[in-house]
């Protein structure tokens, strides 16, 4: 088999990252005269195959197990890797989403594959795919060449390509087996649920003042509700102003947080790491103050200013309130 | 109860990363090193189960050239009690592959109940070592940790979903878990540790290391399309033109 890409469910459909690995799935076989099949397996198994089978693809391998009808790592891992022996893929590809966090590694240790995590962007060289990576945050980037021979898993952050350019078709949907025990799941998960924060819903407000470890110490908090108050905004966050007791969790924008898209979205003293960016990237206009010239925030803001947090903020307050 | 923790040395945030000269990575000499932050939170976490049990010891383990000694004497000084390095020349693996089979290779024979590693690193950012390392231990595992229970039959951990969202996961043990950032408030290390970790056994091992199957070609810095105003000036100047912006473009005011 040339390129397989496995499916992720969300609330019964497609994941839309599983979409997306989809279209890269179809870049790569495009650019590499590879056919692109796709594997639906869980819960959701038989709905996703129906929905994959009007794209363009040599086939839709449906599984159907028992031990897979709740997700678990164990599981999931064994169902992948039994097919991946059996019809030798050049190319796995997922979405890299928590959950192929949790699953795919295995899959590499249990069929001894290389694991190209979280890449985003691919280019052909010499006939050669290399994926490309972020480094240090997204401080950097990289090339990442595979050396295997065998089979290669890759993964794709979300937004690396676009769901909506699939190439429709046809996929034959063919069932196949695979053979799990229950004692090789050594995890039982209980359903997942939401912690009750009775904490703010940032979706809904128009202007959020958002500030990131560059704060430096709690004290220095006060700078920023002034300015929340001064604009009439709502107070977010990145992750460690959370972690560190700072703020509740109900203030964390990105992938563990909440997602909002205000008018205006003012990170302050935040890098612009891939999981903060995921929750605010949709926002009208975003303004950036850093210190670092070079962080990547300002690759995404409309309006950027280079300078120190404690000395402008402030400032901007004052001026803001006559 | 045996538990280890991996520790990872990695650029400090704030260093100015800066490319070696053929570009295969960064330049070295240019940076401060520390632990990798979630492998702080999952080294405070080890430090409390053991508290917690009685009668345990925390090993701290750490791949990497000479200079990663360094965080492993801050996790001696922290409380842990001992330290095994394995000697590595170049910085880093970038085959996950291949340094959980070093780590697996030299962590084998102890045979651990709990290693703990940190999710992800803020260097290569693959995700995936602490759950190859289990599966090549045999152990459970568990992605994501943002809490951890040790019970009478084996162990529970909640689990960070996306979005807010979490879950319960029971597993017995021997268990791998990667442990996500703010669950615990790690300690700083008090003067009378410092001075203890000196004495404190910190094991050398070589690793031998074969071919990398991913490997990095060329290193660099990306740009987006998107075209960013940048106000200059001095600070009076700078607020001023934000706040005229906030007027005319982004009509806020
Ligand atoms: C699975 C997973 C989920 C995650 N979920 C989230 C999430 O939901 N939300 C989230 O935010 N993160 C999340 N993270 C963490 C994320 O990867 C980053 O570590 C985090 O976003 C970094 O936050 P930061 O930008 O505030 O800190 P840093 O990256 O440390 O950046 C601090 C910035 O402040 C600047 N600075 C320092 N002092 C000043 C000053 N005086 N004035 C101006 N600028 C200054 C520095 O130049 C630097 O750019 C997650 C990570 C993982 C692996
Ligand atoms: N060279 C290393 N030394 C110590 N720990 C490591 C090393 N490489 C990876 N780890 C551990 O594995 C985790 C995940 O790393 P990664 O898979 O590279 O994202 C890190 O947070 C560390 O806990």
């Amino acid at each position: 088999m040339d390129i397989l890409v496995v499916l992720e469910a969300s609330k019964g459909l497609i994941h839309r990252m599983s979409l997306e690995a989809i279209t890269s799935a179809q870049y790569l076989g495009h650019e590499l005269g590879l056919k692109v099949n796709v594997l639906a397996l869980g819960k959701d198994a038989k709905a996703l195959a129906q929905q994959a089978s009007s794209f363009g693809l040599e086939s839709v391998m449906l599984v159907e197990n028992e031990q897979l009808s709740t997700y678990s790592a164990d599981g999931f891992a064994e169902a992948v890797k039994q097919i991946i022996e059996k019809e030798k893929p050049a190319y796995v590809i997922f979405g890299h989403t928590y959950q192929v966090r949790d699953y795919v590694p295995k899959i590499s240790a249990r069929t001894n594959s290389p694991f190209l995590a979280d890449n985003i962007g691919l280019k052909i060289i010499k006939g050669k795919p290399v994926f490309i990576k972020h480094l240090f945050n997204a401080k950097l980037a990289a090339e990442i060449e595979p050396q295997s021979e065998g089979t290669c898993l890759i993964s794709f952050q979300s937004a690396a390509f676009q769901a909506e350019n699939i190439k429709s078709g046809s996929g034959p949907i063919k069932s196949v087996t695979v053979d799990i025990s229950e004692d090789q799941i050594k995890t039982r998960s209980e359903a997942p649920f939401r912690e009750e924060a009775g904490g703010v819903d940032l979706t809904a407000a128009d202007i959020i003042v958002s500030i990131g470890r560059g704060i430096g110490k709690e004290e220095n908090l006060a700078i920023i509700y002034d300015l929340a108050k001064a604009l009439k905004g709502e107070v977010g966050s990145s992750r460690p102003v959370v972690d560190a007791g700072w703020l509740p969790s109900s203030r964390q924008i990105g992938s563990s947080g909440q997602t909002v898209s205000p008018k205006l979205y003012l990170a302050l003293g935040i890098s612009g790491s891939i999981q903060h960016v995921v929750g605010m990237k949709g926002s009208k206009k975003i303004v950036a103050i850093n210190k670092d010239s070079d962080a990547p925030i300002f690759e995404l803001a409309d309006y950027g200013i280079v300078g120190d947090i404690m000395e402008i903020v402030p400032k901007l307050t004052d001026a803001l309130n006559p | 109860m045996k538990i280890a923790v991996l520790v990872k040395q990695v650029p400090g945030g704030e260093s100015t990363l800066r490319l070696n000269q053929n570009g295969t990575w960064i330049n070295e000499d240019a940076v401060t090193y520390e632990m990798n932050e979630s492998d702080n939170y999952a080294l405070e976490e080890a430090l409390q189960i053991r508290d917690s049990v009685g009668d345990s010891e925390v090993v701290a383990v750490s791949m990497g050239p000479d200079r990663v000694q360094k965080i492993i004497r801050e996790a001696l000084a922290k409380g842990a009690e001992r330290g095994i390095h394995i000697q590595m020349p170049q910085a880093g693996l970038t085959d996950s592959l291949l340094a959980a089979r070093e780590f697996a290779a030299v962590m084998k024979p102890e045979k651990f109940d709990l290693v703990l590693s940190g999710l992800q690193s803020d260097d290569l950012g693959l995700g995936q070592t602490g759950v190859i390392l289990g599966e090549f231990l045999g152990m459970s595992t568990a992605t994501l940790v943002v809490e951890t229970k040790l019970e009478t039959d084996g162990l529970k951990v909640k689990q960070e979903l996306e979005a807010g969202w979490f879950q319960w996961v029971k597993m017995s043990l021997p268990a791998s878990l990667t442990i996500q950032s703010g669950l615990n408030t790690p300690r700083y290390p008090s003067l009378k540790g410092i001075m203890g970790a000196k004495k404190k056994e910190l094991k050398l091992v070589t690793a031998e290391v074969d071919k990398a199957r991913q490997s990095i070609g060329k290193v660099f810095t990306q740009h987006s399309e998107k075209k960013t105003i940048m106000l200059d000036g001095s600070i009076d100047q700078v607020v001023e033109q934000l706040i005229s912006a906030f007027k005319t473009d982004i009509k806020i005011l």
